[in-house]
């Protein structure tokens, strides 16, 4: 609770901090708009026609419902993978055996690229919602289970001695010790997680679905409506771009504070 | 009357003897060091005698109602601030404000300044962590203290400030402490008795007492009565010391 508090406190100084990137991001949208210039507008629409589709975009009841779609999907793979991941990892973490052996198992998990799981899926389970969420688990999960197996294979000996010379109970032991230091391998690990899902989603969409933001590319590909495109694809990038910098990072800032 | 008592103690690592017939008793109000040569099983004793490992051979029996460890590396938790590490061993005992308030009296008592105490251990120096260890063990106000060589890495005014708050700590609340040292003159200032542990495999193979009070123990006592240790034949053997 009082991190929480800490957390919405600081949230203004946090935005004011984020000047920088803000100018970076204009210092983009001028390099943008001389490409635009150079190749007119059917290769690289001016950010401003963008900016217009995007209007457009958030207009339409059609493109509301297919973005929660999106994000439904996302979210709800998301929570599979990092829920499934979470457990099986700091499981594996406890047992040796376990570590050892799922190991190359994560190895392969990870080399796997995530057009050749669509392909798979796609012949499992044919178009739709289920193809979609498995790609995003299959892809996302190794990225949570290792983070979790390396949380708690490496928890710490002597920390947890000098609380047993203490005589501290094991709950306040899972509090003070445990979580924090789980908790600061699984947080990082559920960031790269969740960018990696929202990717995957609009991809496996692209391939294997007729809705969703995904699908809404590929008709715009089609139709080759180089701005709606753009567009989509700043959608994207804004959803990501708001949830890390937004939501995560504060969080982040607050709850790694200790870090060096 | 509170006492620990170790008998007939060994201790094996696998094969390899570690401790060998270990006996001797700490009474209440009783400061004991353990000296011995780096390596010697000196830790392994100690942490014995806190139950951080588990007896297998011999016994040891504990009678003190409270006891606190302090370690030679601080051992603080990396993401609690300073305060919330003092009152680490009292937060499931008591209210959390007490607690709070009791940490920030024991931090001031050891030299932390208030605007330490929202630090993170990342932000101290060593010095600093050690206060903090300090403070922690010591706000249980336990009945035995066991230090494991919790002076070695400082400097000697903060050494020297730190032993007196064990000093205090024993005349103000009777605690009694089980020291470990490879330091004779800490081992002098401090002690009532000094164990001398012989390594491969740890022994004590001598034991002293130092009768004179530890308020007339002035830097000549120390000096002197040191001088006398590193002439002993058994002290010469055991660090294996060069005689010139």
């Amino acid at each position: 609770m009082k991190t929480l508090i800490k957390i919405i406190k600081d949230f203004p100084w946090f935005l004011w901090g984020g000047w920088g990137s803000i100018a970076s991001i204009f210092l983009f949208l001028a390099f943008w708009d001389l490409g635009s210039q150079i190749y007119g507008s059917l290769i690289l629409p001016s950010p401003k026609e963008v900016f217009v589709s995007m209007n457009e975009l958030f207009t339409s009841d059609e493109f509301m419902i297919d973005l929660l779609l999106t994000v439904k999907r996302g979210i709800f793979a998301f929570g599979i993978s990092l829920a499934i991941g979470t457990i099986l990892g700091l499981l594996a973490g406890y047992f040796v055996t376990a570590s050892v052996m799922s190991r190359p198992i994560v190895t392969i998990l990870v080399g796997i690229p995530p057009i050749a799981w669509i392909v798979l899926a796609m012949i499992w389970f044919g178009f739709g919602d289920m193809t979609v969420m498995f790609t995003v688990v299959v892809a996302s999960f190794p990225i949570v289970f290792v983070g979790a197996l390396q949380g708690s294979r490496t928890l710490e000996g002597e920390l947890k001695e000098m609380m047993d010379s203490f005589h501290i109970g094991f709950w306040q032991k899972c509090k003070d010790l445990y979580f924090p230091h789980l908790f600061s391998y699984l947080f990082p690990s559920w960031v790269s997680a969740l960018g990696m899902s929202w990717k995957i989603v609009i991809m496996a969409e692209l391939l294997s679905a007729n809705d969703g933001i995904g699908a809404s590319l590929a008709v715009a590909r089609s139709h080759l409506d180089m701005s709606m495109a753009l567009a989509l694809v700043c959608v994207m990038i804004g959803v990501l771009l708001f949830v890390e910098y937004i939501i995560l990072e504060p969080i982040k800032k607050e709850v790694e504070s200790w870090r060096d | 009357m509170e006492r620990l008592e170790v008998k007939e103690l060994n201790f094996y690592f696998g094969f390899t003897q570690i401790l060998k017939d270990i006996n001797f008793v700490l009474n209440s109000n009783e400061i004991i060091s353990i000296v011995g040569p780096s390596g010697g099983g000196k830790t392994t004793l100690l942490k014995l005698c806190a139950r951080l490992l588990d007896v297998t051979e011999g016994s040891i029996d504990n009678t003190f109602s409270s006891s606190a460890f302090t370690f030679q590396d601080a051992r603080l938790l990396p993401w609690k601030t300073v305060i919330e590490n003092i009152m680490l061993p009292l937060v499931a005992k008591t209210k959390i404000d007490v607690a709070y308030q009791e940490a920030c009296s024991i931090a001031l008592r050891f030299g932390l300044e208030e605007k330490d105490f929202e630090k993170f251990p990342k932000d101290l120096s060593g010095g600093m962590k050690q206060r903090v260890n300090f403070a922690r063990a010591l706000i249980t106000k336990p009945k035995l203290l066991f230090l494991d060589e919790p002076f070695s890495a400082l400097d000697i005014g903060l050494k020297r400030e730190l032993q007196d708050f064990v000093l205090q700590s024993s005349e103000d609340f009777g605690t009694s402490v089980l020291f470990i040292t490879h330091d004779l003159m800490e081992a002098i200032r401090l002690s009532d008795k000094i164990l001398l542990l012989k390594s491969d495999p740890g022994e004590i193979i001598k034991n002293y007492e130092i009768n004179t009070p530890k308020s007339q123990r002035n830097d000549e006592f120390v000096f002197a009565k040191t001088k006398e240790f590193l002439d002993d034949c058994d002290v010469i053997n055991t660090f294996e010391i060069k005689v010139r």
